[in-house]
């Protein structure tokens, strides 16, 4: 078998918030990099068509779909992923909050749900039920049925709150 | 007898989440194609993209040639390394399903249904050589329809068949014709329900690594099965069982999607033997909606029979399910029809019943067990029934329903459909879901809501369903499932506890469950418990998740090892403290005595035992491993029952329906943790309203090309169209078993259809329209209403 030639980028970026330098095929998209070529395995690619939200991770500060962006076009930015989040303790609430109430059950979904919940809770100390589940609808979770989530995010904006 | 000393103040019922969650929320699950194997090949199939054609694969060498790529296999590639094999089953005799192998040879008879294999340095790689794998595809005309599969003048599914009927049967009992001769009232409808899919979230995946000095398989794969995987792994590819391990790590949802033997799963293990090299291969989501099986293509002929007072005499029941191009190994796709016509009625006494069925086969992927395996058809038949009685009568729903089910001094009873009704609580169900709805309230707000032209409606259901299946579904049948489980515990000389066990965590928190159960059993606290399930050479035989057993048969499996366990613990003590194993207790890791004191704490008697032994008195030889193996012997199924309703409302000006609100009162029996139920519970509901009001897989009647393939045309639940659940509970524990649990996973998803098209008829009734199809799309609701034409 030969040697593919796939043609490659160099892309210097913050990850987790540690600086990196990688060379990322041209065509690669960035969840699947930061999976096979970066080894963070807590984004998941659940639709790679930009419906389902669980490779969501924080780009510059804004969450988006992993599955939508290339890897080349993260050159230059500040990535977050669940891992990193998870370290910095930024989410340690929604977490509590989240296993508690039993707020996941394959968990497939849950590092994706928690970003964008996070950057709801920013922006929205207090939100209700319905916002919530607005601000979740680009989620899908096949397990929960969504209710434990709604109750683990009034949770967690609860206790930032307090 | 059962060893039933449940400790009064135990684990056992008590809110508790997963443990193992705690990674997953920090991103550190280890989902199938979260490995990765030194020297690893990954894999990519050229599907079929026509629901029926003959094919020739003309050229390979293009392909071949890409730089990265190892191989282009055929069917033929494959033969030598893996068998074919046919779906049958003594249950279903005469019953009609080709032979199938790993690739199709010559012929596709479902689109998505894979051809080729290319191995390949990279996925993308694999991919770009699958266009240029020369194939020559001669289309044949595809067959769709369930109803116009049976047709006489109906293109055939598989050329060389004369019929596309798989298999029917007629089956019942009573005299059904009298009754419907003599009744006072006939009430009769005829659905159409559509195909959908599991969807679950992590898409099937599988990393194969056959070691050729060892000739032994390696498998992780998301499967809801390992143990099942390693069976017909080893039969199909002709290695000793030893030989093949199958790895199921974290497991990204199932809900029956991945409990079956599946051509490309067998494909990958196959090609991983041919090459002496792993293979990686992760289906996305577009093979996935197209080629992972779908479940519940019904056209259902139903009618009842009701006398003057109200009480139903009798139903009749006439079925087409459309199977797909093969009943799916092993199971078969028939076991679907099967259970919805067993379910017609389950809440309900009734004196005569006639089911018919005929199973279609079609150009379409074949169907299979999806979570509640065929109840929510037979649910919605007969649900919907009872309110056009009802409705007909003149009388609350409620009422009519309290009327007719099944008293609880009948049972237990063997109804005209053959199904085993036993320790069902009918009435105090009714009693709670009567109490949670607040029905007086519940109805005052929705009169205040019609009255401003709200149009909105109630609907109810009642459930039962077959749960746990013992040995009795599928050996008589003679098809290999295990309907056993085996849990293995052991004492560390920490004084911790490690289970090893053959159920699966999917998702649904069976490892807690049966943390909870070795705890009590053991007497030690949960902290000190640790479970490892999903791995075949960790746990011995057993069945995995599938049918909602792992409560009432892993559960039984868990508390008889661990009774062992805590015995060969206590006569240790004894043995050590001179004492008698009746004058002790463990409790909280402790050994104590008659009166509750302390004598000696479980981790040093571990230690001693295991690193002290010559401090044992003479004899003692210690026993720190338990094993049970556990098979029900009484009942085939544990019959669970419950209460949903469903508050809607619909725009008569869009045709959308929107849930508002969802309640369930279940009797699942004893419950090993009511927290994890409930959500259980709540999941399934969800399910249940996205397959009332979303899901389809749809194909395209002329061409049968497959129209929903991606998540933006195959529609389900999100946030903000689900609606909050209220979850309530009745508990009767099982009188057969030591814990007294049932089936618990899959009702939420047996009743939530049911009670939605319910509720839409309730809401459209004043408008004198009525829906009668499933999923009720916004095109279903204005045809109703008479805004669009029937044909439009
Ligand atoms: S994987 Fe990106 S949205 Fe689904
Ligand atoms: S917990 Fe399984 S998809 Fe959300």
């Amino acid at each position: 078998m030969e040697l593919p030639d796939e043609p490659t980028a160099d892309i210097a970026l913050t990850l987790n918030g540690e600086a990196i330098r990688a060379r990322v095929p041209l065509r690669q998209n960035l969840v699947d990099w930061l999976r096979h070529g970066a080894g963070l395995t807590g984004s998941h690619v659940g639709c790679e068509h930009g419906v389902c939200g669980a490779c969501h991770v924080q780009v510059d500060g804004v969450v988006v779909r992993g599955c939508l962006m290339l890897a080349v076009q993260a050159d230059g930015a500040a990535v977050e992923t669940i891992e990193g989040a998870t370290s910095s303790g930024r989410i340690r609430a929604l977490q509590d909050a989240f296993f508690n109430r039993a707020a996941l059950q394959c968990g497939f979904c849950t590092p994706g749900m928690l970003l964008q919940a996070a950057e709801l809770l920013e922006r929205n100390p207090d939100p209700s039920r319905a916002e919530i589940r607005e601000a979740l609808s680009g989620n899908y979770c096949r397990c929960t049925g969504y209710h434990a989530i709604v109750d683990a995010v009034q949770a967690a904006a609860a206790s930032l709150r307090a | 007898m059962p060893d039933t000393a449940l400790p009064p103040d135990g684990w056992i019922g008590r809110p508790m989440p997963r443990a193992a969650t705690r990674r997953l929320i920090e991103g550190r699950g280890r989902y199938t194609d979260d490995n990765a194997a030194k020297g690893e090949l990954h894999a990519a199939f050229l599907r079929s993209p026509f629901p029926h054609a003959a094919f020739g694969i003309t050229g390979r060498d293009a392909a071949r040639a890409l730089p990265g790529v190892r191989a282009v296999l055929t069917a033929e590639d494959l033969a030598p390394f893996c068998r074919s094999w046919r779906t049958e089953s003594r249950a279903f005799p005469g019953l009609v399903s080709p032979e199938q192998g790993p690739l199709a040879r010559e012929r596709a008879v479902y689109q998505g249904e894979p051809v080729a294999l290319v191995l390949a340095a990279s996925r993308a790689i694999a991919e770009d050589a699958l266009e240029l794998v020369e194939v020559e595809w001669d289309e044949l005309p595809a067959v769709t329809d369930p109803a116009k599969a049976l047709d006489a003048a109906s293109p055939s599914t598989h050329q060389g068949l004369t019929s596309n009927l798989a298999w029917r049967t007629e089956f019942g009992g009573g005299d059904v014709e009298a009754a419907f001769a003599s009744a006072a009232l006939v009430v009769e409808e005829r659905f159409t329900f559509t195909r959908h899919t599991g969807v679950p979230l992590e898409s099937r995946s599988v990393l194969a690594t056959y070691d050729p000095a060892a000739e032994a398989l390696e498998v992780r794969m998301s499967h809801q099965i390992p143990h099942q995987m390693q069976v017909h792994l080893a039969d199909l590819l002709d290695l000793p069982m030893g030989r093949v391990r199958v790895i199921a790590g974290d497991v990204g949802g199932g809900f029956g999607i991945k409990m079956h033997v599946y051509p490309d799963e067998v494909a990958i293990c196959a090609a991983s033997r041919l090459t002496g090299r792993p293979v990686r291969y992760v289906c996305d989501r577009i093979e996935a909606l197209m080629a992972d099986i779908h479940a519940r293509e019904h056209v259902m002929q139903a009618r009842m029979a009701v006398d003057a007072e109200g009480r139903i005499l009798a139903f009749d029941a006439d079925d087409i399910q459309g199977l797909g191009a093969y009943s799916i190994y092993p199971r078969s796709s028939t076991v679907e029809a099967m259970s919805v016509l067993r379910t017609v009625g389950a809440p309900y006494h009734f004196g005569a019943y006639r089911a018919r069925l005929r199973c279609a086969l079609q150009n379409k992927v074949p169907t299979g067990q999806y979570r509640s395996v065929g109840h929510p058809i037979g649910c919605a038949t007969t649900e919907r029934l009872m309110d056009l009685a009802a409705a007909a009568r003149g009388e609350d729903p409620l009422e009519f329903r309290r009327r007719n089910f099944l008293p609880e001094a009948m049972m237990p009873w063997t109804n005209p459909a053959g199904g085993r009704m036993a320790e069902l609580s009918h009435t105090a169900t009714l009693a709670e879901f009567e109490r949670l709805l607040d029905l007086p309230g519940l109805r005052a707000e929705i009169a205040a809501m019609r009255a401003r032209g709200r149009c909105v409606g109630l609907g109810f259901s009642a459930v039962v369903e077959y749960t746990a299946s013992g040995p009795g579904a599928y050996g008589p049948a003679h098809v290999p499932v295990a309907a056993m489980d085996t849990v293995v515990v052991t004492l560390e000389p920490t004084g911790d506890v490690v289970a090893r066990a053959s159920v699966a965590e999917i998702g649904q928190g069976i490892q807690q469950g049966i943390v909870q159960v070795v705890a009590d059993a053991v007497g030690v606290p949960p902290s000190h418990v640790t479970i490892h399930t999903g791995d075949t050479a960790s746990a011995p035989h057993g069945g995995g998740a599938w049918a909602s057993r792992g409560a009432g048969v892993g559960g039984e499996a868990a508390w008889g090892a661990g009774r062992k366990l805590r015995a060969e613990i206590l006569k240790t003590a004894a043995a050590l403290l001179q004492s008698a194993p009746e004058a002790l207790d463990l409790r909280g890791g402790q050994v104590v005595d008659a009166n509750g004191t302390p004598r000696m704490a479980l981790a040093d008697l571990a230690s001693t035992v295991f690193f002290r032994g010559h401090e044992l008195p003479g004899g003692v030889q210690p026993q720190f491993t338990a094993t049970h193996q556990f098979r029900r012997e009484e009942d085939v199924f544990l019959t669970t029952n419950g209460l949903q309703a469903s508050l809607v409302e619909v725009d008569p000006d869009t045709g959308i329906v929107t849930p508002l609100r969802h309640w369930v009162v279940g009797d699942c029996g004893r419950l090993l943790n009511p927290l994890l139920v409930e959500e259980q519970v709540r999941g399934g509901v969800v399910q249940g309203i996205g397959e009332a009001l979303l899901e389809a897989c749809r194909y395209d009647p002329g061409n049968g090309q497959f129209l929903t393939g991606t998540l933006a045309d195959y529609l389900l639940p999100m946030a903000d169209n689900a609606c909050d659940i209220t979850v309530g509970h009745v508990e009767t524990p099982y009188s057969g078993s030591a814990l007294g649990a049932k089936g618990a996973g899959e009702a939420g998803t047996c009743g939530a259809p049911a009670a939605v098209l319910n509720a839409v008829n309730d809401a459209l009734a004043s408008r004198g329209a009525r829906v009668s199809e499933l999923p009720i799309t916004p095109t279903v609701i204005l045809r109703a209403l008479g805004t669009l034409e029937a044909s439009e």
